[in-house]
């Protein structure tokens, strides 16, 4: 290297370590309005979150930052989480909004390690839906609800004028209880952990954007919502060394990668032939520009596992039909700090960055 | 997956990788410019510089539609969507590109319906489902995408869908690589032809770049395979002592291009006198308006526009970017100031964009990437 090359890679170097430190700055909500791109799961809801709900409504449960709260209710642990479900068409191959808005707050509580109990279910109609339909999504619900083993305990409805909602949304919250000392987290992940991927990526969000009908494309394809529930049971019973679960919904599996690099202040280096990608998934991403990595999962989730451990997480999950191409895709590393690097395919190495902006709004 | 992987597999890289070093004369560095975005993008995406030496630069070009649109535009195409009754449909990438007054995505937040279409011939089966509204589609591109714009302006003609419009932002390759070859700038080696375009124009038009300038240029695929085998062909060309016009992509460029789509071109669009371009200032001859012929059709004659022409922020250095004169990373504002979530310019904005697509992806230099993977 020259004398002038070695200059210009230390120029570069220093301006990198800027961007760094900028990117590790709090956020600054720039906007004047909500865009879409806030509601997307990836930097723009985080920079949402950190500017307007934090700094007034933070508490200790809150700021943990994880998908839900924890904490102590006459000395039984109890998880808590909320979720909203705005998704369109309503009805898709594979299931409805009914089944995600089961199986999504069910999830939130199964990556906390609870054990998912009661739910509520608020809706928000728009005058003129038809009762057959609102009929076949609550009959999606109960039984999503009865599979997940919870019970939907209380409820709300509201109508507004035609035009001033999109047919129907749903929110559910749920509680879940939390046997045994066991806790998990992001802040418990440490480096040389194991990242696995419980099964094939991105079947939900490119099912339910093909459904909308918008691009002229087929495949046999169908939303992999599911409770998580049974598969997380047997998962944590089989591998002690389980430090962090969560759920890969809207933002990807990318997101989450990023999400716990940053928490746990490690690098995550990830093998992108590792990732188990459908080949109609792969495709329809192919022709649409977007990473399959970002695409949005419902039955799907990442965990960090003491290496030790590998082989009896693996074990446990490849004994569930939905936990079958479960994989190791990656793992946690010292170096680089709050990074996640990615080996392609092609054999090159390149940034694995959170999401920005929204591909697919309006996915769950 | 079929005709995809055969293009990104790693032994093959690893047999082009060696030919390239190979062919590298001792001593010498070698700076080629990739004119396309899409390029840009691959390389970026599969981490394509792992497999290239030190001494082998690929520079990033002006080929990237988002990018050399002008702020002014921008704002154009918000005032129209701003009128009553309108729909303005774009191309995804346009959402987000930074006018004077916020992006469309901001418009969209004021009340605007600005929608996202994947071809302009779902912008006007819009137009057929909503004849009470005008619909406009926002056509951004090279010859690359100029004829599907082409085929739709028939189309609406031929079906008389009278509430259809095309604001027209079609741009044309050569002007911009000539200005690039005619800049005081200029130190490249080569160039890696943009492979889209040239399915339409074909080969034969870069032969000036080869006869008056001197320079190598091979038309190039957008696998990352298809990029190693053009940086091969251009320093086999170096290494030979020739300046030719090559074609790597033969399985789809055809050599004198695509006559139908040139036809269609040419009877629906017009070459402007001259059309601004983001950071490149006013290029003469560069750029398309719809054709007299189809008047009824062009948002400009129909909408009466600000038409204000909009300085580029003073921090912002997209210019020197899109030349290749500077690195990305080299821009006082790049990653700090300006970043994807928030661009202050258009290369940060399309993931064709070389600031977009060396923050996304190449945040980190390759040397300390390989010190990283390997400890």
């Amino acid at each position: 290297m020259s004398a002038g090359e070695a200059v210009a890679a230390d120029r570069e170097r220093a301006v990198l370590d800027a961007i760094e430190r900028t990117r590790r700055a709090r956020p600054r909500l720039k906007e004047d309005r909500v865009v879409l791109a806030h509601g997307a799961g990836g930097k723009a809801t985080h920079t949402l979150i950190e500017a307007v709900f934090m700094p007034v409504l933070g508490n200790p449960a809150l700021q943990a930052r994880e998908d839900q709260a924890v904490f102590e209710v006459g000395g039984a642990s109890i998880a808590f989480t909320t979720d909203t479900f705005v998704v369109s068409p309503l009805f898709f191959p594979g299931g409805s909004i009914g089944d995600l808005a089961i199986n999504g707050t069910v999830n939130d509580l199964a990556m906390s390690g609870a054990r998912p109990l009661y739910l509520s279910a608020g809706f928000v109609l728009e005058e003129g839906f038809p009762i057959a339909d609102l009929r076949r999504i609550v009959a999606d619900m109960g039984a999503a609800a009865a599979a997940a083993g919870v019970s939907v305990v209380t409820g709300d409805t509201k109508v507004v004028q035609r035009g001033k909602a999109d047919g129907c949304y749903v929110n559910t919250a749920g509680v879940g209880l939390l046997e045994g000392e066991r806790r998990l987290g992001a802040d418990r992940i440490r480096p040389g952990d194991a990242l696995i991927v419980s099964g094939g990526v991105g079947d939900h969000g490119v099912t339910v954007m093909l459904a909308r009908g918008e691009l002229d494309l087929q495949a046999d394809l169908a939303s992999d919502t599911i409770s998580l529930y049974p598969m997380v049971r047997d998962l944590l019973t089989a591998a002690p060394g389980v430090r962090c679960l969560r759920d890969a919904t809207r933002g990807g599996v990318a997101t989450i990668l990023n999400e716990w690099a940053v928490a746990a202040g490690c690098g995550i280096v990830a093998d992108e032939d590792a990732v188990p990608v459908r080949a109609e998934v792969r495709g329809a991403c192919e022709i649409l520009g977007i990473d399959p990595l970002y695409v949005a999962c419902e039955g799907r989730f990442l965990a960090a596992v003491d290496p030790a451990d590998v082989d009896a997480a693996l074990a446990a999950l490849h004994r569930h039909p939905d936990g079958r191409d479960a994989a190791v895709i990656g793992h946690t590393k010292e170096e680089p700090p709050g990074l996640v690097l990615l080996r392609t395919g092609f054999g090159g190495t390149r940034v694995l960055d959170m999401l920005i902006g929204d591909p697919l709004p309006r996915i769950c | 997956m079929r005709f995809v992987d055969e293009y990104r597999d790693a032994e093959t890289a690893q047999v082009a990788s060696a030919q390239i070093t190979a062919l590298c004369e001792p001593g010498r560095s070698y700076r080629f410019m990739e004119v396309c975005g899409g390029h840009t993008h691959t390389i970026y995406k599969h981490g394509l510089e792992d497999y290239l030496p030190e001494s082998v630069q690929l520079v990033h070009g002006p080929g990237c539609p988002v990018c050399v649109i002008p702020m002014g535009r921008v704002d154009d195409a918000i005032a129209i969507a701003e009128q009553p009754g309108v729909i303005l449909t774009c191309f995804g990438d346009m959402m987000r590109v930074p006018g004077g007054n916020g992006s469309f995505f901001d418009a969209t937040a004021r009340g605007a319906d600005i929608r996202m279409v994947y071809s302009p011939l779902d912008a006007l089966k819009i137009a057929k489902a909503n004849p009470d509204k005008r619909v406009v589609f926002m056509a951004i591109g090279f010859e690359t995408t100029a004829p599907s714009t082409a085929i739709t302006l028939r189309r609406a003609a031929a079906d008389r869908v009278d509430n259809f419009s095309v604001f027209c932002n079609h741009v044309t390759i050569l002007p911009a690589i000539k200005a690039i070859l005619d800049s005081p700038d200029m130190r490249l080696d080569g160039f890696l032809g943009p492979g889209h375009v040239s399915t339409v124009i074909g080969c034969r038009p870069y032969e000036f770049i080869a006869a008056d300038y001197h320079r190598p240029i091979v038309v190039a695929g957008f696998e990352p395979l298809d990029l190693l085998a053009s940086v091969v062909m251009l320093l086999t060309q170096l290494r030979e002592g020739r300046c030719a016009v090559e074609n790597q992509y033969t399985r789809v460029v055809p050599w004198d291009g695509n006559p139908l789509a040139l036809d269609a071109i040419a009877e629906t669009m017009v070459l402007r006198p001259h059309f601004e371009w983001r950071g490149l200032g006013f290029i003469s001859h560069s750029a398309l308006s719809v054709h007299p012929d189809y008047a009824a059709f062009d948002a400009e004659r129909i909408f009466e526009l600000p038409g204000i022409r909009v300085a580029d922020p003073k921090s912002c250095q997209c210019g020197e970017v899109l030349k290749g004169v500077i690195n990305p990373w080299e821009c006082k504002v790049f990653g700090t100031a300006c970043t994807p979530e928030t661009p202050i310019g258009t290369c940060m904005v399309s993931s064709e964009g070389a600031c977009a697509a060396y923050y996304n992806f190449g945040r980190f230099t390759r040397r300390r990437v390989r010190q990283e993977i390997a400890g």
